[in-house]
C-alpha cells in the first residue's frame, strides 16, 4: 500500500461552504410554523421561587405559551450525570426549568414560546417572579466547611471524595512516608480559576416534532450521547429521537453536554406540536453554558537535594458549581492520572473533594482535568528548580522517563506506550535559543532593567484518545469509549465513510478522506464523509478528549480493511484465482505474477449487479467496524516561553513561544499545526487574560466579551511549532491525538516565565490570570509575600462595584447617548 | 410622545450583494437580522451581544462595519456586501482563496466576519506587516485557529492582490 | 440581543431634528453612529421610545480648516479623524486617540460627536478634546451656542448638551506641529481604557515649551492634569526630569476600582503613563 495522502497538508474539504457563507449552523434553520423560545433566568444565585405571574406575558402579542418549572415538573425529569465517581456521590435533582428554587444565577425559571424571537424577548419583561434570597456559597474553602449549603436539602456541599494512593494501588510507595523521609518538601497551593469555554457559535437548538421521529438539531459536539440521554431523561423511545449536529461553531468541551435549553426546546415542541427554536445570546452563554476548571490545589512535593523527586501528594478541592452536568465530577479525576506527568515518582497520592457552590456548573473544557494537573506539576518543578538553584530543564531531565524505558508503567497506573522527551526537548531548546535568552535574562536582571525577561518551561504528556471502555467502567463512567465507522463503496466506485465522531472544526472530513484514500487506493475527492446525524451515523460516541482520530480513525481503518477483504473474495472469484493469490495495491486487485486485475470500483459495480458473485456471498462490500482502544494515547511535548514583564506597570508580554510536540504519526500536518495554534492561545489566555469572576452575591461579573477577555490577533504573537514523531504502538495508525495538547502545556509555561522574570524581586507566585494589576501588586508586596498565592483568588469583587457590562468603569450609563 | 402616527415599521430599500431589496421592517431590526431572517442570507453570523466578536462584519458602501450594531433602517439607500456576495462568477475572492490555502479557518464561525474585515484591512494597508494585520483584526475574535494562519492568509491575499494589480496595470499600459 | 421597539425618524435637516427632539422629550434619543447607543439598547439597559437618526442631515460630517482652528462635524467617524492629514498637522493628538478607539469596524461608524456627548469616562475622545481646548458648537431651539471644553463635561455620562439640543460641530484650536501621544493601557487590544493619558507637547530645542496632559478613566469626567502641565513648562527633554514633572498626575483624581485594577493601581498607572506619553510626544 503506497502512502500518498497520509502526511500530506491536504487543503480541507470543509472549507468551501465555510468560506462562502453556505453554512448550516443551527440558528440558520427555519421550518414552517416555527416558534421561538426565550428564557427567563434567575438573577439570584440562591433563592426559593415564591410566585411566578405569567399572566401578562401569556397575553402579550405573539406569545403562544409560557412554561414554568411546575408546568413541566412531571415530564422534564432530571438532567443526566453520566459519571458517578463514587457509589455514594451526592447530587441534587437537576431540572431543566427550576421548579421551586434556584441554585445559580442564570438558572432557567420560565420559558416563553412565541411566534417571533422579538416577541418572545419582549414578553420576558412581563413575567413577574418573587424570590426569597438564600445565602450563597461561592468559595471552595468555605464550601468545604458546610457552613452555608449550596443545596440545603442535600445536607452538605461535598458531592464525593475520590482517592488514588500508590501504596494501596500497588504501583508505588506510601507517600506520607516518602515525604517524611525526603530531604526537601515543597508545599504549595495553586489555584485554577474558573474559565468559560466561549466557543464562537452561541448554542442553538431546533426541535421538529412533526415527523415520525422527533428531530433535534443542536449546536452540540455529542449528537449520539445527546440522543440517548434525551430518550432516557424524557422517557421517549430511543428510536423516536433523531439528533443532528449540523455545522457546529466550536465546542472545546463546552458543547459536550445535555443542556436544560435542549430539553426545554424538546418539551416546548412536543407541547405545541410545532417546530421550536432557541438560540442563546452571548450573555446567556457566558452565564449559563457550563464553565471549566475551578480548583484549589494543595500540593506536597518531596525531593532529594540533587533534585530527584521522591513523592507527590495532591489534595484538590474541585468546584462542581450548582449541579452535576454530564461528566462534571469526572473531570478532576481525569487529571488524577497526570500529576506525575512525564516523571518517575516513587510515591503518589491524589485526593479530590468535589464541592457544590452556587455558580453555573462546571464540566469538560479543553483538556478536562489534565491542564489542571500539568499546571500543578510543572509549576512545582519550576519552584523546585528555583529552590535548588538548578536549571529547570535539567531538573526535568533528571526525573523524566528515558526514551529507552518505554513502554513505561507509571505510578498512577497507566502504561505509556512510547515517547521521546529528550528529542522533543533538545529540538525545542535549539529552536528557542534557550541559552541566549537565559543570558539576556541574566543581563537584564543584573542591570535592573525596567522590563525584565523570564523563561518559562513546560514539559507535558497527557492521556487522550478517550478511551478504553474497560477503564471507563473501572472509573464508573456510564458509557464506553469505542468508536464506530462504516465504509461503503457505491456502484460508481465512489466511497462513503460514515463516522461516529462529530467534528466542529477539526477537519475530520478531510483527514478521514486522506486515510481512506490511502487505504482503499481511491481518489481523495471521490470520498464523502458523513457524520453528525444519528440517522446517518447510526452509532458513535462523538468528539471530545482528543479521541476522534485515535479511536474514530482506527474504526475507519478497520472498516476499510473489511471492505478490502470482501472485495478480495469477489476479485478472486471474478479473476478465477485463489484469494491467497490476490494482491491489493493502489486500489487494484490483481493476480500475483500476472497483469490481470480489477479496480475496486469495478468490484463494487459487480457486487451491485450481483450477477456473478461467489456462492453464499452477501451482495455488499459495505462494512462496519467498532473499535475499542486498548490504551489511552500519550502525546507529549516541550514548551518554552519568553515573557517580558514591565515592572513599572505589571504588564506581561509574550515575546516568544516555541513548542515541539510529539503526537505520533501525522495524518495532515496543516490541521495539526492549526490545532496546536488554537490550543496554545486558549492555554495562554488562561494564564494571562481569562477568568469567570463573580461578585459576592454570585452574579457573574465577567458576563460579556467586554469583561471576559478572549484575546484577539492583536494580543498575541505567532508561535514557532515543530514536531518529533514517535508513533503510538497501540493503534495501527500510530497516532496520538492533538486537540488538547497546546492548551495543556502552555498555561504553566507562561506562568513559569512570568515568575522567572520577577522572582528575584521577591515574588513567589501569582494567581492566574496574571493581569498587570496582579503582577504589579505582587511586585509591591515583594519579599513579604509568602509561599503560594496566599490571598484567595478574587472570584468575588468588592461589593460596591456594579456589573455594568458596557463600560470598563463599571458604571451603568444614566445620561443621554449619542 | 409627539408623533401622530406610529412609525414602528418603515420601508427600506437596500442593495445587498448586487441585488436591490425593498422591505418593510421594524426600526429595531438590526441589519444582521435583516440579512439573516428577511433576506435568508445566513452566511453572516451573530456571535455576541456587545459588538466585540466581529462575526457579523459586512461591507457598507465598501467599508467594514459590524452589522449587529446597525439598524436595517440605517442601511436604507446604501449598498451592503456580505460573504455571500464576494465570489464573482463562481470565482472565489482572493481572500477566500487565501483562507482556504493557509488553513485560516476551523469551525468557520468567525470566518465570514474575519474575511470581510481582512478585505477592508488590505484595502487600507496593501502591504501589511504582521503587526498591522494583527492590529487590523482586533475586532474579530476566533477561538479555534489561534490567529497565526489567519495572519498568513491575509498577507498572502495582500500579495496576490498587489501582483494582479501590477499585471493589470501592465496589461493596461501595454 | 433584540432591543425593545421604538419609533424612528431620519430627519434631513437640523431644524427638523430639533423639533422632533423637543417633541420627544425624555423618551427621545439621538442616534449618531450608534456604536455606543445600540449596544446598550441590545442589552435592554436603555429603551428609548424614539430615535432621531442624524445620519441623513447634510453638513454635520467633515473636517475643515477654519483659520485658527480645525472644524469637525459631529457626525465625522473616528476613522476619518484618525486618517485626516489636516488634523495630523494641526491636532495630532486627536488622530492618535481616534486610532485607538475600539476596532476598525467600530471606527467606521462611531462618530466624534457621538463619543463626546456619550461621555463615557473610559472613552478615548473626551480627554484629547479637553486638553486641546475644544469648543463645542451646540444647536437648540434658541439658536447656536458655543461651550468651552472646561464646561462641557459635567459628570458621569453627562455633558452640557441639553435634552433638546444637538452637538453639531467641534472646533479644535490649532496646535500645529505639536508632538502627540495617546498612551492607552489595556489588557487586550479592543478593551476600553483601563487608564489612558493624552499628551501633546510643543518642544523648543532640548526642552518642552508647553504641554497639555489629559487623563482618561481617572474619574467621572476627563481630567486635565494642570499641575503636570505647569511642571512641564520649560522641562528638560529627559526622562528623569519629565518623570518628576509627571509625579502629580494622579492628584485630584477619583479612579474606579474594578476587575482591571483598584484605584491605587490606576493612580500609579496615571503617573507612569503620563511620563511615557509626554516623553513620546516630545519625540523621546
Amino acid at each position: 500500500m503506497t502512502v500518498t495522502e497520509i502526511g500530506s497538508p491536504r487543503r480541507r474539504k470543509e472549507d468551501q461552504r465555510l468560506i462562502t457563507g453556505r453554512t448550516r449552523y443551527t440558528d440558520n434553520i427555519v421550518l414552517p410554523g416555527m416558534l421561538h423560545l426565550a428564557m427567563v433566568r434567575s438573577p439570584f444565585a440562591h433563592a426559593t421561587i415564591t410566585t411566578i405571574d405569567t399572566h401578562d406575558a401569556t397575553s402579550s402579542p405573539g406569545v403562544v405559551a409560557v412554561l414554568t418549572g411546575r408546568d413541566v415538573a412531571d415530564e422534564q425529569g432530571s438532567l443526566p450525570c453520566a459519571w458517578p465517581i463514587t457509589p455514594d456521590q451526592k447530587a441534587p435533582p437537576h431540572p431543566a426549568i427550576a421548579v421551586d428554587h434556584v441554585a445559580f444565577a442564570g438558572e432557567v425559571v420560565a420559558c416563553v414560546i412565541a411566534r417571533s424571537a422579538a416577541e418572545a424577548r419582549d414578553a420576558i419583561e412581563l413575567i413577574d417572579i418573587d424570590y426569597d434570597e438564600l445565602p450563597v456559597v461561592l468559595d471552595l474553602e468555605e464550601a468545604l466547611t458546610d457552613a452555608t449549603l449550596a443545596h440545603p436539602d442535600l445536607g452538605t456541599n461535598k458531592s464525593a471524595t475520590w482517592v488514588f494512593d500508590s501504596a494501596e494501588a500497588g504501583t508505588g510507595d506510601d507517600v506520607a512516608q516518602a515525604l517524611a523521609a525526603s530531604e526537601l518538601v515543597l508545599e504549595r497551593t495553586y489555584l485554577q480559576q474558573r474559565l468559560i469555554p466561549a466557543f464562537m457559535e452561541p448554542r442553538s437548538t431546533v426541535v421538529d416534532p412533526t415527523g415520525e421521529q422527533i428531530t433535534m438539531w443542536s449546536a452540540t459536539q455529542v449528537p449520539h450521547l445527546l440522543r440517548l440521554m434525551l430518550a432516557l431523561t424524557l422517557s421517549i423511545p430511543e428510536g423516536k429521537v433523531r439528533v443532528v449536529a449540523p455545522d457546529v461553531g466550536g465546542g472545546f468541551g463546552g458543547k459536550l453536554q445535555v443542556t436544560p435549553e435542549e430539553v426545554i426546546t424538546m418539551l416546548a415542541a412536543r407541547r405545541t406540536g410545532k417546530p421550536c427554536k432557541y438560540t442563546e445570546t452571548r450573555s446567556e452563554s457566558l452565564m449559563a453554558a457550563h464553565h471549566g476548571r475551578g480548583q484549589v490545589q494543595r500540593l506536597k512535593l518531596g525531593a532529594t537535594r540533587e533534585g530527584i523527586v521522591t513523592g507527590l501528594s495532591v489534595d484538590l478541592l474541585a468546584d462542581m458549581g450548582a449541579y452535576l452536568g454530564l461528566v462534571t465530577p469526572g473531570v478532576p479525576i481525569l487529571g488524577a492520572f497526570m500529576y506525575n506527568s512525564i516523571y518517575k515518582f516513587a510515591a503518589y497520592r491524589f485526593s479530590c473533594t468535589n464541592l457544590f457552590t452556587n455558580k453555573a456548573w462546571t464540566d469538560a473544557y479543553r483538556g478536562a482535568g489534565r491542564p489542571e494537573a500539568t499546571f500543578a506539576i510543572e509549576r512545582l518543578m519550576d519552584d523546585l528548580a528555583h529552590e535548588l538553584d538548578m536549571d529547570p530543564v535539567e531538573l526535568r531531565r533528571k526525573n523524566w522517563i528515558k526514551h529507552e524505558e518505554f513502554p513505561f508503567s507509571t505510578i498512577a497506573g497507566l502504561e505509556y506506550d512510547s515517547g521521546n522527551y529528550e528529542a522533543a526537548t533538545d529540538r525545542a531548546l535549539e529552536l528557542f535559543g534557550y541559552d541566549d535568552l537565559c543570558a539576556e535574562r541574566d543581563r537584564r536582571r543584573a542591570a535592573g532593567d525596567r522590563v525584565q525577561l523570564g523563561i518559562g518551561v513546560s514539559t507535558f504528556t497527557e492521556m487522550c484518545g478517550l478511551a478504553p471502555s474497560r477503564v471507563l467502567g473501572a472509573l464508573s463512567y456510564a458509557a464506553g469509549g469505542w468508536e464506530h465507522a462504516q465504509v461503503r463503496v457505491l456502484p460508481t466506485g465512489a466511497v462513503e465513510v460514515v463516522t461516529g465522531v462529530s467534528g466542529h472544526g477539526q477537519g475530520h472530513e478531510t483527514a478521514w478522506s486522506q486515510i481512506v484514500a490511502d487505504r482503499l487506493g481511491v481518489p481523495f475527492d471521490s470520498i464523502e464523509v458523513l457524520h453528525g446525524d444519528t440517522q446517518t451515523s447510526q452509532k458513535g460516541l462523538d468528539t471530545y478528549g482528543s479521541r476522534s482520530l485515535v479511536v474514530g480513525g482506527m474504526a475507519v481503518v478497520a472498516a476499510a480493511d473489511k471492505v478490502i477483504e470482501k472485495a478480495r473474495t469477489v476479485a478472486a472469484h471474478l479473476l478465477e484465482a485463489s484469494t491467497d493469490d490476490i494482491e491489493f495495491a493502489e486500489g487494484r486487485f490483481s493476480v500475483r505474477g500476472t497483469d490481470q486485475g480489477l479496480a475496486l470500483g469495478e468490484i463494487a459495480f459487480a457486487t451491485f449487479s450481483a450477477h456473478n458473485l461467489p456462492d453464499g456471498f452477501e451482495p455488499s462490500l459495505d462494512s462496519d467496524a467498532t473499535f475499542d482502544p486498548e490504551n489511552f494515547s500519550f502525546p507529549h511535548g516541550t514548551h518554552l516561553a519568553a515573557m517580558e514583564v514591565d515592572t513599572e506597570t505589571g504588564e506581561v508580554t509574550l515575546r516568544k513561544y516555541v513548542c515541539v510536540d510529539d503526537i505520533g504519526n501525522v495524518i495532515n500536518p496543516m490541521i495539526v499545526d492549526g490545532q496546536v495554534h488554537g490550543g496554545l492561545v486558549q492555554g495562554i489566555a488562561q494564564a494571562l487574560f481569562e477568568e469567570a469572576v463573580h461578585d459576592e452575591s454570585g452574579t457573574l461579573v465577567s458576563g460579556s466579551f467586554v469583561d471576559y477577555l478572549v484575546p484577539s490577533a492583536a494580543d498575541l504573537p505567532s508561535f514557532t511549532t515543530d514536531r518529533t514523531v514517535t508513533p503510538s504502538t497501540t493503534n495501527a495508525l500510530g497516532v496520538k491525538g492533538v486537540g488538547e495538547a497546546g492548551t495543556i502545556a502552555s498555561t504553566p509555561a507562561i506562568v513559569n516565565g512570568v515568575l522567572d522574570a520577577i522572582r528575584h524581586l521577591g515574588v513567589q507566585d501569582i494567581a492566574m490570570p496574571c493581569s498587570p494589576h496582579r503582577v504589579w501588586k505582587a511586585l509591591q508586596d515583594g519579599a513579604s509575600k509568602g509561599l503560594g498565592a496566599e490571598e484567595p483568588v478574587p472570584d468575588r469583587v468588592a461589593p460596591e462595584q456594579d456589573a455594568g457590562p458596557m463600560n470598563s468603569s463599571g458604571n451603568l450609563p444614566t445620561g443621554d447617548f449619542q | 410622545m409627539a408623533t401622530a402616527q406610529s412609525t414602528r415599521t418603515t420601508s427600506i430599500t437596500v442593495e445587498v450583494d448586487d441585488m436591490t431589496y425593498t422591505d418593510v421592517v421594524e426600526p429595531r431590526m438590526l441589519l444582521v437580522q435583516y440579512l439573516r431572517e428577511r433576506l435568508g442570507k445566513t452566511g453572516t453570523l451573530v456571535g455576541c451581544d456587545t459588538t466585540n466578536c466581529g462575526a457579523c462584519t459586512v461591507h457598507l458602501d465598501g467599508q467594514s462595519v459590524k452589522s449587529c450594531t446597525m439598524f436595517a433602517v440605517q442601511a436604507d439607500g446604501h449598498a451592503v456586501t456580505t460573504i455571500e456576495g464576494l465570489a464573482q462568477g463562481g470565482e472565489l475572492h482572493p481572500m477566500q482563496k487565501a483562507f482556504h490555502e493557509k488553513h485560516a479557518l476551523q469551525c468557520g464561525f468567525c470566518t465570514p466576519g474575519m474575511i470581510m474585515q481582512s478585505i477592508d484591512l488590505i484595502k487600507e494597508h496593501p502591504d501589511p506587516d504582521e503587526h498591522t494585520v494583527r492590529d487590523g483584526l482586533e475586532g474579530n475574535l476566533c477561538r479555534c485557529t489561534g490567529y497565526q494562519n489567519i495572519v498568513a492568509a491575509v498577507q498572502e491575499a495582500a500579495r496576490t492582490t498587489r501582483e494582479s494589480a501590477v499585471s493589470t496595470t501592465e496589461e493596461g499600459a501595454a | 440581543m433584540i432591543p425593545s421597539a421604538f419609533d424612528y425618524h431620519a430627519p434631513t435637516s437640523l431644524d427638523e431634528a430639533l423639533t422632533l427632539l423637543a417633541q420627544g422629550g425624555d423618551d427621545a434619543k439621538i442616534l449618531a453612529g450608534g456604536q455606543s447607543l445600540i449596544p446598550v439598547m441590545r442589552l435592554r439597559l436603555a429603551g428609548p421610545e424614539l430615535l432621531i437618526d442624524l445620519g441623513r442631515i447634510d453638513g454635520l460630517r467633515g473636517i475643515e480648516d477654519d483659520g485658527d482652528a480645525v472644524r469637525i462635524g459631529a457626525m465625522t467617524p473616528h476613522h476619518d479623524i484618525a486618517s485626516s492629514a489636516l488634523l495630523g498637522e494641526h491636532a495630532a493628538l486627536l488622530c492618535a486617540a481616534a486610532r485607538t478607539v475600539a476596532d476598525p469596524q467600530v471606527r467606521h461608524r462611531g462618530t466624534f460627536g457621538g463619543a463626546l456627548v456619550h461621555a463615557d469616562p473610559a472613552g478615548d475622545m473626551p480627554a484629547p478634546a479637553l486638553v486641546l481646548g475644544a469648543e463645542f458648537v451646540i444647536a437648540g431651539a434658541g439658536g447656536i451656542r458655543t461651550v468651552s471644553a472646561t464646561d462641557f463635561f459635567e459628570g458621569l455620562f453627562t455633558t452640557a448638551v441639553g435634552e433638546d439640543e444637538i452637538l453639531t460641530h467641534v472646533r479644535i484650536p490649532k496646535h500645529t506641529g505639536w508632538g502627540a501621544r495617546y498612551e492607552k493601557f489595556t489588557r487586550v487590544a479592543q478593551q476600553w481604557s483601563i487608564v489612558a493619558v493624552a499628551a501633546t507637547v510643543r518642544a523648543e530645542g532640548s526642552a518642552i515649551a508647553e504641554a497639555r496632559v489629559g487623563l482618561t478613566n481617572m474619574g467621572s469626567v476627563p481630567i486635565r492634569a494642570e499641575r503636570v502641565e505647569a511642571a512641564l513648562a520649560g522641562c528638560a527633554l529627559e526622562e528623569a526630569a519629565i518623570a518628576r514633572a509627571c509625579a502629580s498626575a494622579a492628584e485630584g483624581t477619583d479612579p474606579p476600582t474594578d476587575t482591571n485594577g483598584d484605584a491605587d493601581y490606576r493612580r500609579h498607572l496615571a503617573t507612569v503613563l503620563a511620563t511615557r506619553a509626554v516623553l513620546s510626544a516630545a519625540g523621546g
